[in-house]
């Protein structure tokens, strides 16, 4: 499965899990703008690891700080790579 | 020989005299409701009383109309339960009620006064003044609050050093009903100027906007909360002069984050708690803090003893309330922080809670209390509960179960649906952040010399 579809997936089970509404989602669609919250987003980072293997986040030189949909992808991209 | 009277400092004297403090909430969230007027002053007086409000706004109004009247009032933060609150209410010796709900009902026989913030400061004038104890819960082992009482003098001790700056605009992610947020509004209140709040159901869009629109200038909240508004396009939007973290370690990928995007800004990471009171501020961009501090500071006194942070002022609070309360100062004054402390060369640095308490984006969680939910399941036999290291909110709670020999021998199938069943019951019985993000099965647990099962420590 893309990298693409399994965060898309995941996301779309934690918002379910913690009873969230979400947008629609896009490549551009804001995170903090999507109904998902920091504890949300947290266990969605965490997900990613578990099912990735990779955590971009602590990897990085420099802590990353995606804003849309499509920047956390491409973060994964570039770390699963 | 007669001693002169000190007269007590009260929250009215420091309210600016020029300027009224101007609270900027969502628009959802301030009833229009009556504030307390003379009459309700004249009944709490010398009472003790609890403040249980939606809007942090009521809170504000009726800490400023008590304070030097009451005897004592609780401080409730938001969402408390009412087998909670009356708890609370029992331990305290609570004798009267402020909430701003006119639907509240905690099963006490003591008056409930339905008040907001709709007139001005109610006159005192020829009320007994006295010095008003200031209580705040806060989370205890049980999961049960410890209830920490204060002086005035003592919450608004590190506030004329700090409020240099003129005409400050002050805005917090957090809610004043908790210690780190009431400094805010406490700050605020001495600055005479708008103070601007926001609520969990705020989208962050919309609070940098009111911000903007304030002239926000000084901002402050947890590393969880500055990494949320860093991710998002509004912190673009802000420019603030002061950005203050606190309730959390700040690291360093945090600290450098905010000065890349705020390179002028004063960014100072706080040392706080309910117990140690304002502790220390560390202004250099660097974590932990400066190892000079240890008996180095003006006015309060730092020490390591045993691996924690040990922390004597005038700022700490005064004792925990209630019957079986604990004690919180030792014989020499110090309060045991609990916040493990490692020295390196000329720094010291934060490693995490002694207890094994976890910090999950600036919120506690103890273990212990989502093991008890967890070992109420019929097919477990134990469980523990430790942390995971986590980018965005520092630590989220993951945990190991053992389940009975009946369940273990199960199929994969049947592990599934338990470890369902194991989850709904947490996501029932305990607030959101307490849930365990991934669980376990494990064949055992080790358990360490004296018998009791081995956590991992900071």
């Amino acid at each position: 499965m893309a990298v693409k579809t399994r965060i898309l997936d995941i996301i779309t089970r934690v918002a379910a899990e913690q009873e969230r509404r979400i947008s629609k989602l896009t490549d551009e669609t804001v995170l903090t703008d999507s109904g998902l919250d920091s504890l949300c987003f947290a266990i969605i980072v965490a997900r990613l690891e578990d099912e990735l293997g990779v955590d971009p986040f602590s990897q990085a030189e420099e802590i990353p700080f995606p804003r849309t949909v499509g920047d956390l992808v491409a973060l994964y991209d570039r770390g699963a790579e | 020989m007669t001693v002169p009277q000190i007269k007590p400092v009260v929250l009215r004297d420091l309210l600016n005299a020029d300027t009224a403090l101007r609270i900027d909430l969502p628009d959802d969230t301030s009833p229009a409701l009556p504030g307390l007027d003379r009459d309700d002053l004249i009944q709490l007086a010398g009472r003790t009383v609890l403040i249980a409000t939606r809007s942090q706004a009521s809170t504000a109004a009726a800490l400023i109309a008590l304070d030097g009247v009451a005897s004592a009032f609780v401080i409730c933060p938001p969402d408390m339960s009412s087998d909670l609150l009356r708890s609370i209410a029992e331990t305290a010796g609570v004798e009267a009620i402020i909430t701003d709900h006119s639907d509240f009902d905690i099963g006490m026989n003591i008056p409930v006064l339905v008040r907001g913030t709709n007139n001005g400061i109610p006159d005192a004038k020829g009320l007994q003044q006295q010095e008003t104890r200031w209580i705040m819960p806060t989370s205890g082992t049980t999961g049960r609050p410890k209830l920490v009482a204060h002086r005035f003098s003592a919450l608004i001790g590190a506030i004329s050093s700090t409020s240099a700056s003129t005409n400050p605009v002050w805005a917090t992610f957090y809610d004043i009903r908790r210690y780190g947020g009431l400094q805010i509004f406490l700050r605020a209140c001495a600055a005479g100027a708008r103070l601007v709040l926001t609520n969990p159901t705020e989208q962050l869009g919309d609070f940098i906007g009111r911000c903007t629109a304030a002239g926000v200038t000084h901002l402050t909240g947890t590393p969880s909360h500055w990494r949320r508004l860093l991710m998002s396009p509004f912190a673009s939007q802000i420019d603030p002069a002061y950005v203050r973290l606190s309730g959390e370690i700040a690291d360093r990928a945090i600290l450098d984050a905010l000065r890349a995007k705020w390179p002028s800004a004063a960014i100072i990471h706080a040392y706080a708690s309910t117990e140690a009171g304002v502790g220390f501020e560390v202004s250099d961009g660097q974590e932990g803090f400066p190892a000079a501090y240890l008996g180095g500071l003006p006015g309060i006194y730092l020490k390591i003893e045993a691996d924690t942070l040990r922390i004597r002022s005038s700022r700490t609070a005064l004792t925990y309330v209630g019957p079986d309360a604990p004690v919180l100062l030792d014989d020499d004054g110090f309060v045991d922080t609990d916040d493990v402390v490692e020295r390196v060369g000329d720094r010291c640095y934060f490693r995490g809670r002694r207890s094994g308490v976890v910090n999950v984006g600036g919120n506690k969680v103890h273990p212990e209390e989502v093991e008890r939910v967890i070992n109420l399941h019929p097919s477990v036999s134990m469980s523990r509960v430790r942390s995971r290291r986590n980018p965005i909110l520092g630590d989220l709670i993951v945990a190991d179960v053992v389940l009975k020999p009946s369940a273990s021998a199960a199929s994969e199938l049947d592990h599934t649906k338990l470890k369902d069943e194991i989850l709904s019951a947490c996501r029932r019985d305990l607030a959101r952040h307490k849930v365990p993000v991934a669980l376990e099965f494990s064949a055992s647990l080790p358990l360490i010399g004296s018998g009791k099962m081995g956590r991992q420590h900071a």
